[in-house]
């Protein structure tokens, strides 16, 4: 509908009056009533092509028996009744919404204190602004294989400075707690301050007079961030948590660098820190059950649209 | 009205998308000059340059051209594609014994060897090569053997030498006839206090092990899945456990970047090679460990691990062209051809009595005789058949012995969790 509103009247037709040749009349009539339609046709056609059809491709394979032969045959709900049963399944999904956790909440709180920091008057602010957003530029494996070095059991710095402490070094790819602490690092030293940004630009909008208002009413600084501060930028912590929540489900590169060796798809040992996408991965293209591995595709699917409304729900809630 | 310009916008979008997957799925087998272009798929290296040059030479009208994938790892899902979606298979694919074994449940999709006159060809091949790449009542043929994974025992004579064992490569082998010995000798090694470990991790020990228990392991030859019926693959277990709770083993996985890091800082003494696995060491040692690392024989009755097979896939549209390719190359020439390009060890018995392969001594390995070593390791072995889902099998076993080493199982949980994964996994 937006199209009439941009182009004056031309759906509207006028009087019929002057009737102009036909050949005319109808190259204009589909000028008019169909050219908006090819204009926007390229996001459509690309999204149907790259969005849409793999979705319902994968769906379709989800219902087969596929393996290296090519597909087999129709099984219907099989692979995902076998998923239901599956514990290496939901595993996996344990892992990634506990690293999720822990990848989300602590760089959220700390994204939104250093914006607050950042949106004081502070010497050298846009170096300081510059520098959070820093980790960013960083490619995915670069800071995997940093941090995997630097979590490493024989020779890791953590380790080092543990071992000043008189604490036995720690294997930590062996548990869950320390791969998931060691994954979880490299997430939030990468995001931080690029939520932090986000925040910045939200909290530069809300008017000074609502702070100046609550100063002369005697409201602490710490009141006034509660209070005024994050209810005013609220869009964007809704914003900024539904996409950590979907970068989390989809966490797939720092775990796997973390993991190392010939099998690392598999996340440990015992699966300590192996993701959904991770899992999907590993059913797919290394035990080659193409069936089972987009069952899983699917239900990552189907997860992160249902965090995403649980999500929503929770922040609307609050307004 | 309204209807015209939609069908209109569907054809022009048909078309364009028809001419879209014409234009990328042609493949184009043949070349403008009329002849025959035949596409080869290989990953890591084969060594074949030289040998489609010759063959080019000697029969006009062929053109060969390669597509490597660099890692193993890479090419196996592309691989997949390429076979379900039926095109952009090539001509002649490479397939490791591995993935040969999971395509043997479906032979189909290759075209049958023994129907382009590779029949007579069976006595050029070790018998369980050949075995390996035919259907159990020997009507069809999948593929022709390249090289096998020849085993021997690398270890650093440095650290042997600290540790008071003897350093010449006949001795140490005379060390370990048996995995006993070889435990043995771990002991005394352990003790003398290096600060290495013996070996890397008890995966690749296992692996070796296992390849040396009888004529099957996983499956038995029917395909079914015998793993904790099996008394080689529990034979193997054990004795891979025992050298875990001697504490000999470093706990690095392989192909990580603490084991590539292991090589050049001497963490571990011992790792069991297979042939292929001597450019690994060679790289990641680097050169200022040269003739550090030899090569003794390996503790039991020779083994192998990996190997491959090149086969022609029923997409292909030359495939008598490209049977009589794949024919070449397997042949003792070729394979003795491959062996000198990159070490790739020959499964043709004919090559590996030729002294080109015989006589090779590797300069990097303290001139180790690995032609001869090798050699005999290969001829010792006794056929093993390896059922369909061997390799991810092989994965979780694996992955049960690492959370030996990391302490986090007992040897009897870990062997119950992953005779649990493994039947979940054929289901």
């Amino acid at each position: 509908m937006a199209v009439t509103d941009v182009r004056p009247r031309p759906v509207a037709p006028p009087p019929r009056a002057p009737i102009p040749p036909l050949r005319h009349g109808f190259l204009s009539l589909v000028d008019t009533r169909w050219s908006p339609y090819l204009f926007i046709a390229p996001f459509f056609v690309i999204f149907a092509i790259f969005g849409l059809f793999p979705l319902a491709y994968t769906g379709w394979v989800s219902l087969h028996e596929w393996d290296l032969g090519g597909a087999g045959a129709f099984i219907g709900l099989d692979n995902y009744t076998t998923l239901f049963g599956d514990p290496d399944f939901w595993n996996a999904v344990v892992n990634t919404l506990g690293m999720l956790v822990l990848a989300t909440v602590p760089q959220l709180l700390l994204a939104m204190v250093l914006a607050s920091l950042l949106n004081q008057k502070l010497r050298g602010l846009t170096l300081l602004r510059m520098g959070v957003v820093l980790p960013i530029v960083t490619s995915v494996a670069a800071v995997g294989i940093v941090f995997s070095q630097i979590f490493d059991r024989d020779a890791g710095m953590v380790n080092g400075i543990l071992g000043l402490f008189d604490v036995a070094p720690i294997d930590w790819r062996a548990d869950k707690w320390s791969s998931w602490t060691a994954i979880a690092t490299m997430v939030n030293w990468r995001w931080t301050g690029y939520n932090a940004l986000i925040y910045l630009a939200a909290m530069q909008s809300i008017p000074r007079e609502l702070y100046e208002a609550a100063t002369v009413d005697g409201a602490s600084k710490v009141r006034q961030f509660r209070s005024i501060t994050v209810p005013m930028i609220r869009p964007s912590i809704i914003f900024t948590v539904i996409v950590s929540t979907i970068a989390g489900m989809q966490l797939f590169t720092e775990p796997l660098i973390f993991g190392q060796g010939g099998y690392a798809i598999s996340g440990g040992s015992l699966r300590q820190f192996q993701t959904l996408s991770m899992y999907m991965f590993e059913k797919a293209f290394r035990d080659f059950d193409y069936g089972y591995g987009s069952a899983v595709a699917w239900m990552i699917f189907l997860l992160i649209t249902l965090l995403a409304v649980v999500n929503f729900l929770v922040t609307r809630r609050g307004n | 009205m309204a209807v015209r310009p939609r069908r209109t916008l569907l054809a022009a979008v048909v078309a364009t998308a028809l001419a879209a997957t014409a234009a990328c799925g042609g493949g184009g087998a043949d070349s403008a000059s009329g002849g025959t272009t035949l596409i080869v798929k290989t990953f890591s290296q084969f060594g074949y340059d030289e040998l489609y040059e010759e063959y080019e030479a000697s029969h006009p009208g062929i053109t060969i051209k390669e597509d490597n994938i660099g890692k193993l790892g890479d090419y196996l899902p592309k691989l997949q594609q390429w076979m379900a979606a039926g095109k952009g298979a090539g001509d002649v694919v490479a397939l490791e014994e591995g993935i040969l074994s999971q395509f043997m449940a479906k032979p189909d999709q290759f075209v049958n060897l023994l129907d382009h006159g590779a029949g007579e060809l069976e006595p050029n091949f070790l018998e369980w090569k050949w075995k390996q790449a035919s259907t159990p009542d020997g009507s069809k043929l999948v593929g022709l053997g390249t090289d096998v994974g020849a085993q021997g025992m690398c270890y650093r004579t440095d650290l042997f030498a600290k540790a008071g064992l003897p350093t010449d490569r006949e001795a140490v082998g005379a060390l370990w006839p048996t995995w006993d010995d070889y435990l043995a000798t771990g002991r005394k090694f352990t003790a003398a206090g290096t600060g290495a470990k013996f070996f890397d991790t008890a995966g690749g020990v296992y692996q070796n092990i296992l390849m040396q228990q009888g004529d099957h392991t996983y499956y038995d030859t029917s395909n079914k899945l015998v793993i904790d019926t099996n008394p080689g693959v529990r034979k193997a277990w054990d004795q891979t456990i025992a050298l875990v709770d001697a504490g000999l083993s470093a706990n690095i996985d392989q192909y990580s970047p603490q084991w590539n890091a292991g090589f050049k800082n001497g963490a571990f003494a011992t790792i069991p090679c297979p042939s292929w696995m001597l450019g690994t060491i060679e790289k990641q040692s680097g050169p200022e460990n040269k003739g550090k690392w030899d090569v003794a024989r390996v503790p039991g009755n020779g083994a192998v691990r990996g190997g491959s097979f090149l086969a022609v896939p029923q997409q292909s549209t030359h495939q008598k062209e490209a049977a009589e390719l794949a024919e070449f190359l397997t042949s003792a020439k070729g394979q003795t051809a491959a062996f000198k390009a990159k070490n790739n060890f020959p499964s043709s018995p004919r090559a590996i009595d030729d002294p080109a392969v015989r006589d090779f001594t590797n300069p990097y390995f303290n001139d180790a005789p690995v032609g001869k070593i090798f050699g005999d390791s290969v001829k010792a072995l006794k056929p093993v058949y390896l059922g369909p889902d061997n390799n991810p099998i092989g994965d979780r076993v694996g992955n049960a012995l690492t959370a030996v080493q990391q302490g986090k199982l007992s040897p009897d949980e870990a062997w119950a969790k992953a005779v649990d994964d493994a039947k979940r996994l054929v289901k």
